[in-house]
């Protein structure tokens, strides 16, 4: 599939060489990916401390407070911007009266281990799937590339909604939304490793560690993996805030984790019916949501670009500059460079 | 080409054949007796035998598939235990629960769906290629730094997240427009452009903050490249350096990708669908799923993905005719 | 040959009578980077007189094609700062703006650049690139304009050039689409061209035929000529006047036949000497080898009728067709071809870096032509490989060190303190301090990587080596160091080479024996002096005929004998 393959290549070029230390060091400079890490950071801490917080306000995500909500009007909270006050520092939930602030806290840890799990599982099947291909035979090649093709053509929000539905409810549903999302989303990640590996494979410093007697393991695992460790991290750092966007929205479909664990999907969800009449219950989630997301692409935009600054200079402020700087001296090509595929 | 396209087909079969046994093993195999589920928990045990006999799945597992696969090559027979069904080719079975025929149930809703992705399509494509035309030309100003948070924004937000606030803003708050709703084109289009707009811009929104960053960099990647250098060696003027040459190469990758979204909205259009309750394929889905209706989520997974491959299979012929450099093998 | 009529149209040549063509003086041009300015033209004179030719003659980083972009304005909005005055053809090539540089670029001179695939767009056919820079000049209709192009692609040489003009630029060959760059440089009728590197991505006959049209246009249009090339050889029989640069300086300037016969400098003659002449005798190394008996030594590695095909079963490609020969234990034999003659794929067969289609390849008898990669590895450290590019054949990740050592750590048995002292030697007996053994590639220059990559064949003490387009990455001198370098290992350590290259010079210097390659086929082998001095293959003998010479004098006499050849036989300008 060219064309698929030729976009990809748009977002995952081969990258130069650098040092795990220059990255971070780019990345410290930069305030934007200072910014994104600190929210990271943040929710990070708030998932993980998510008891402790809801114990600190003195609430709990499940307890249902019937005296805070006015049932003549259907279940709208009491009180200003959804019943906000001292002892529910961001109101209940119209409908059950559960407190906000703990079902958010919460809802933190699921989308975040639910995300960051299913990552995992895609770029660990990604990379050894595509590793497999690159590196194995034709007919190995061909098995591999025709499953990875039958997997990008799964619908797979489609599928995972199907799956979420006949996997018997006593598997536990944050570890299936993981496997689900994990399971159905590793093709992308094994079309780029195998391009990747492809490529490197026609370099000659491969030939030559082929030539120094070093075996398939030995030249994948000193030459291979290092070069492919910078258009893999690329592509995870896409992959994640899309997985948060999945899990979030396989739970709005009432498909993901089932009540009284809490999300920000289906907290979304519940919202759609109350949105006249209590307004904060939807932007609560919603800013959250939007948040995260937000946090995870931009330090991957960022951490794409502290791997590769001079492509991104180079689209910043290159139109006029190629080929006419000090170093860009014609060295002598050979071939033709410019058409990949020429007839 | 023709060679190309033969094979092209040959692959698209075998990705929907791997594609049908996938779904065949995972949904039939799954554990859960179909025959309880369609019948009801009130059928008696020769009730429900009944059923088991009438769906056919009595039969080894192979059988069922073969019987599966004919039904979509060639039409099957049901017996409804008083008379015969017949389900003409394609056919993806009956409904468990209404007895109605899934091909049916699909084709009705398809209408819905359909004007949902190709209208989203036209105006992703107008707002993310406009954009990302914007922000390449303004390179380095302060507008183009403003279209990037915008995109980057744009990227960041679940479309059922803005689909929510838009509906709360423009119907709930504002009541400028009216709650979406679906009425078929041919019935009346006003009230069909005005039931959509809102879903339409939701996922347009969401949609085109790709194409624009798709756009802006691959026309600054174009503008890079040395055949550039050579007309404005040559004395061609900015403007026409963009729009014939950059804008040229930018179109290409934006076009491949505008197939392959197309496809996969058919699919993915689920969230837009049940949130703004509007009947295509995804509310269809959803519903189904939550009263285990099998053959129609089957039905459902196949024709999506038959639209996702063809959209792939679409999207490489319009690459290699817009970009004579490709190969087609 | 038609000519090209002149099209009616207003041009603005009132500055035609006034001065030279090009006047530069005292030109810097300086390109920002990491905080401050890097100089790449360091005060830069040189005029050129109407119709006369100039070629601009330098190595990498020179600052030649920085110099000749600068004629056309083509530093303006780069963020460069330029001092000094350009005039060309009347124009301020410095502060010209607008309309006024817009004339300059293309009207009143055309650049010719060096990579003629991307410098087209690939998007359109090139009838319609060249309508496009016409109607940029010229007021007139989209149709006379196609006409125009089809005329100058006509000119040119292109055959059939009025239906080629709707082929897009990938379906040209390279030779094709450099001409049809010229054609468009044409296009206006230009007072001055300036060709930067037209022939660079060129293969040895092809580029004869480039420098001979440009030769013939120039006669017949009576435009100016820059020509900028690190090739003194392509300089010495199409222009008039060299100029030698070296660090965004002028180095030397003069007559030709001067500058490259008699000249002043030490740089020129360092740079003239370390050409490789294809006219003259073997180098005294390779003499020497040649002389001993070592032409006889035993047959260490053979082919017999080698084959390799590439492509699925409905388009297969050929790329050796049939190849048998043999290295003797401690002798070189060269192996040259063009473009495309396989040459490359072979190599890679002698060492089984690929596989055979069919056929066989002996080493010390036994066939490893079909052995799996496991039964292959005691054999490996025997035969080794010295890579083209510099920039690829080191692994970006690691130091130098770490790559000669990778064979030896993968080779087991020895410990580090020991891997350490052997990669130190090796360092030092190809030039390299040792010390260096903890700095990564992107630190060497071309030179030192190409040097590193031989003391990594080197490493397991191989008995044959393959060399690959050793040195058509770097500069002339660098080249000629690398060159004596293998001879003198070669002589010391008694190894077996295969040099592989298309340069006819560099071969005829390092080679004992030499095969003639073409489409996959050896046309022709034999000792060095018989091959080079009396070739029987006609192919061989347009290959040297091609050749260009440091000789102006002689350079002419070989175009005479070309245009004389072509034609006797074939129509000119084919491939």
């Amino acid at each position: 599939m060219a064309a698929r393959e030729l976009l990809a290549a748009e977002a995952v070029t081969t990258f130069p060489a650098t040092g795990t230390r220059q990255v971070w060091r780019r990345l410290r400079t930069q305030r934007a990916a200072v910014a994104a890490g600190t929210v990271i950071v943040l929710l990070l801490l708030i998932a993980a401390a998510a008891p402790l917080l809801s114990a600190i306000e003195g609430q709990d995500p499940t307890t249902y407070h019937n005296d805070l909500i006015d049932s003549a009007s259907g279940g709208v909270p009491v009180g200003p911007f959804g019943g906000v006050g001292a002892e529910h520092w961001l109101g209940v939930e119209p409908g059950t009266g559960r407190d906000v602030f703990a079902r958010l806290v919460h809802g933190a840890r699921v989308s975040i281990l639910v995300a960051v799990g299913s990552t995992v599982v895609q770029v660990l099947l990604g990379v050894t799937v595509g590793l497999a291909a690159g590196l194995g035979n034709r007919l190995l090649d061909q098995l591999i590339s025709s499953t990875t093709d039958v997997m990008l053509a799964l619908p797979s929000l489609v599928f995972s909604i199907a799956l979420m539905a006949v996997v018997p409810s006593g598997f536990p549903r944050p570890l299936l939304l993981t496997l689900v999302i994990g399971l159905l989303g590793w093709g992308g990640t094994a079309r780029v490793v195998r391009a990747q590996t492809l490529t490197l494979k026609e370099l000659d410093y491969v030939a030559a560690a082929r030539l120094g007697g070093s075996s398939p393991w030995r030249i994948a695992r000193r030459e291979l993996l290092p070069s492919l460790a910078a258009p893999v991290i690329t592509y995870a750092a896409l992959l994640l805030p899309s997985n948060v966007v999945a899990e979030a929205g396989l739970s709005f479909l009432g498909v993901g984790v089932r009540p009284p664990t809490s999300s920000w999907g289906q907290m979304l969800s519940s919202a759609t019916t109350w949105f006249r009449a209590d307004p904060t219950y939807i932007l609560l989630p919603a800013v959250l949501l939007f948040a995260t997301v937000l946090a995870f692409t931009v330090l991957g935009d960022r951490v794409r670009i502290a791997l590769d600054p001079r492509a991104a200079s180079r689209l910043r402020v290159g139109v006029h500059r190629s080929g006419t700087g000090p170093g860009s001296a014609p060295p002598l090509r050979s071939g033709t460079p410019n058409s990949k595929e020429e007839a | 080409m023709r060679e190309y396209l033969i094979r092209r087909i040959l692959g698209m079969g075998g990705v929907l054949l791997a594609l049908s046994l996938i779904v065949y093993a995972v949904f039939y195999l799954a554990p859960g007796d179909p025959a309880q589920l369609a019948c009801g928990l009130k059928c008696s045990p020769a009730q429900v035998h009944q059923v088991r006999a009438q769906l056919g799945i009595d039969d080894p597992v192979h059988l069922q598939y073969a019987h599966f696969l004919q039904g979509i090559v060639t039409g099957r027979d049901f017996s409804t235990g008083t008379g015969v069904l017949h389900c003409p080719a394609p056919c993806l079975g009956v409904s468990y629960r209404t007895g109605e025929q899934v091909t049916g149930m699909i084709v009705d809703r398809l209408p819905v769906t359909a004007s949902l992705a190709l209208g989203a399509m036209a105006l992703w494509l107008t707002l993310g290629v406009g954009t990302g035309v914007l922000s390449a030309l303004r390179r380095g100003r302060w507008s183009e730094r403003l279209l990037t948070v915008l995109t980057l924004a744009g990227n960041s937000v679940p479309v059922f997240v803005i689909a929510l606030l838009l509906l709360m803003l423009f119907c709930a708050q504002l009541q400028w427009l009216p709650f979406p709703s679906y009425v078929g084109l041919g019935e009346d289009p006003q009230q069909w452009f005005w039931g959509l707009l809102l879903p339409w811009v939701s996922l347009a929104l969401v949609e085109s903050a790709k194409y624009a960053r798709l756009t802006r960099s691959s026309m600054l990647e174009t503008l890079a490249e040395d055949h550039i250098r050579t007309f404005r060696a040559y004395g061609v003027g900015e403007r026409q350096l963009v729009t014939r040459h950059a804008l040229r190469g930018a179109l290409t990758p934006v076009i491949a990708l505008s197939a392959m979204d197309l496809g996969t909205m058919f699919g993915s259009a689920v969230l837009t669908e049940s949130l703004f309750g509007l009947p295509g394929l995804g509310r269809l889905l959803v519903y189904s799923v939550n009263v285990i209706d099998l053959p129609v989520v089957v039905g459902l997974v196949m024709v999506t993905g038959f639209c996702v491959v063809l959209a792939n299979a679409v999207a490489d012929v319009l690459y290699a005719v817009a970009d004579r450099r490709v190969v087609l093998s | 040959m038609t000519s090209v009529p002149r099209m009616d149209g207003s041009r603005s040549d009132g500055s035609r009578s006034d001065g030279p063509l090009v006047d530069v003086r005292d030109l810097v041009v300086e390109f920002p980077a990491d905080g401050g300015f890097v100089r790449a033209v360091d005060g830069l004179d040189f005029t050129l007189e109407a119709g006369q030719a100039l070629g601009i003659v330098g190595e990498s980083g020179s600052g030649k094609s920085t110099a000749a972009l600068a004629l056309l304005g083509m530093h303006q909005g780069t963020g460069a700062r330029l001092t000094g005055s350009i005039r060309v053809a009347g124009v301020d090539a410095v502060t010209a703006e607008g309309a006024e540089l817009r004339r300059l670029r293309g009207e009143s001179a055309a650049i010719v650049f060096q990579d003629p695939l991307s410098a087209l767009d690939p998007y359109y056919p090139v009838g319609g690139q060249i309508a496009e820079v016409f109607r940029a000049h010229r007021d007139v209709s989209r149709r006379a304009a196609r006409a125009r192009a089809v005329e100058v692609l006509d000119r040119v040489g292109i055959p059939d050039a009025a239906r080629r003009a709707r082929s897009r630029p990938h379906e040209f060959s390279g030779g094709m689409r450099q001409r049809v760059l010229i054609a468009m440089a044409l296009a206006c009728e230009p007072r001055l061209l300036i060709a930067d590197e037209p022939t660079t991505a060129l293969d040895v006959t092809v580029q004869a035929q480039i420098l001979d049209l440009l030769h013939d246009l120039r006669a017949e249009t009576g435009a100016g000529l820059i020509l900028v090339t690190h090739d003194l050889g392509v300089v010495a029989g199409s222009v008039d006047q060299v100029l030698v640069m070296k660090d965004g300086r002028a180095v030397e300037r003069g007559p030709v036949s001067g500058v490259l016969g008699a000249p002043r400098e030490p740089y020129t003659r360092a740079l003239l000497s370390a050409v490789p002449r294809v006219d003259a005798p073997a180098s005294a190394s390779a003499s020497a080898s040649a002389s001993d008996d070592r032409g006889d030594g035993e047959v260490l590695l053979e082919t017999v009728d080698l084959r390799r095909e590439f492509g699925s079963r409905s388009a297969t490609v050929t790329a050796v067709d049939g190849v048998s020969l043999a290295v003797r234990e401690g002798e070189t034999l060269g192996i040259v071809g063009e473009s495309g003659s396989g040459k490359t794929t072979l190599g890679r067969m002698l060492v089984r870096l690929l596989e055979p289609s069919g056929g066989q390849v002996r080493y010390r008898g036994q066939d490893i032509g079909a052995l799996g990669e496991k039964a292959l590895r005691p054999l490996r450290r025997e035969l080794q490989m010295v890579f083209q590019d510099p920039v690829s054949s080191l692994n970006p990740r690691r130091t130098v060190g770490e790559s000669i050592a990778d064979p030896l750590r993968a080779a087991g048995g020895w410990d580090d303190r020991r891997i350490r002292t052997r990669v130190g030697e090796l360092l030092e007996r190809v030039g390299i301090d040792a010390d260096w053994y903890h700095r990564y590639p992107h630190e060497l220059s071309g030179g030192q990587r190409q040097r590193v990559g031989i003391a990594r064949a080197l490493a397991p003490a191989p008995r044959l080596v393959v060399c690959d387009e050793p040195v058509s990455a770097l500069d002339v001198t660098t080249q000629a160091q690398v060159v004596a370098l293998l001879a003198e290992l070669q002589r010391d350590l008694g190894l077996s080479l295969v040099f592989v290259a298309h340069d006819l010079a560099v071969v005829r210097q390092v080679s004992d024996r030499v095969a003639v390659m073409r489409a996959g086929r050896i046309v022709e082998q034999g000792s060095t002096e018989a091959v080079y001095d009396s070739p029987q293959h006609p192919y061989t003998k347009g290959l040297l005929a091609a050749v260009p010479v440091l000789d102006p004098l002689e350079s002419a006499t070989r175009r005479d004998a070309r245009r004389a050849l072509a034609a006797a036989g074939r129509r000119p300008h084919m491939q």
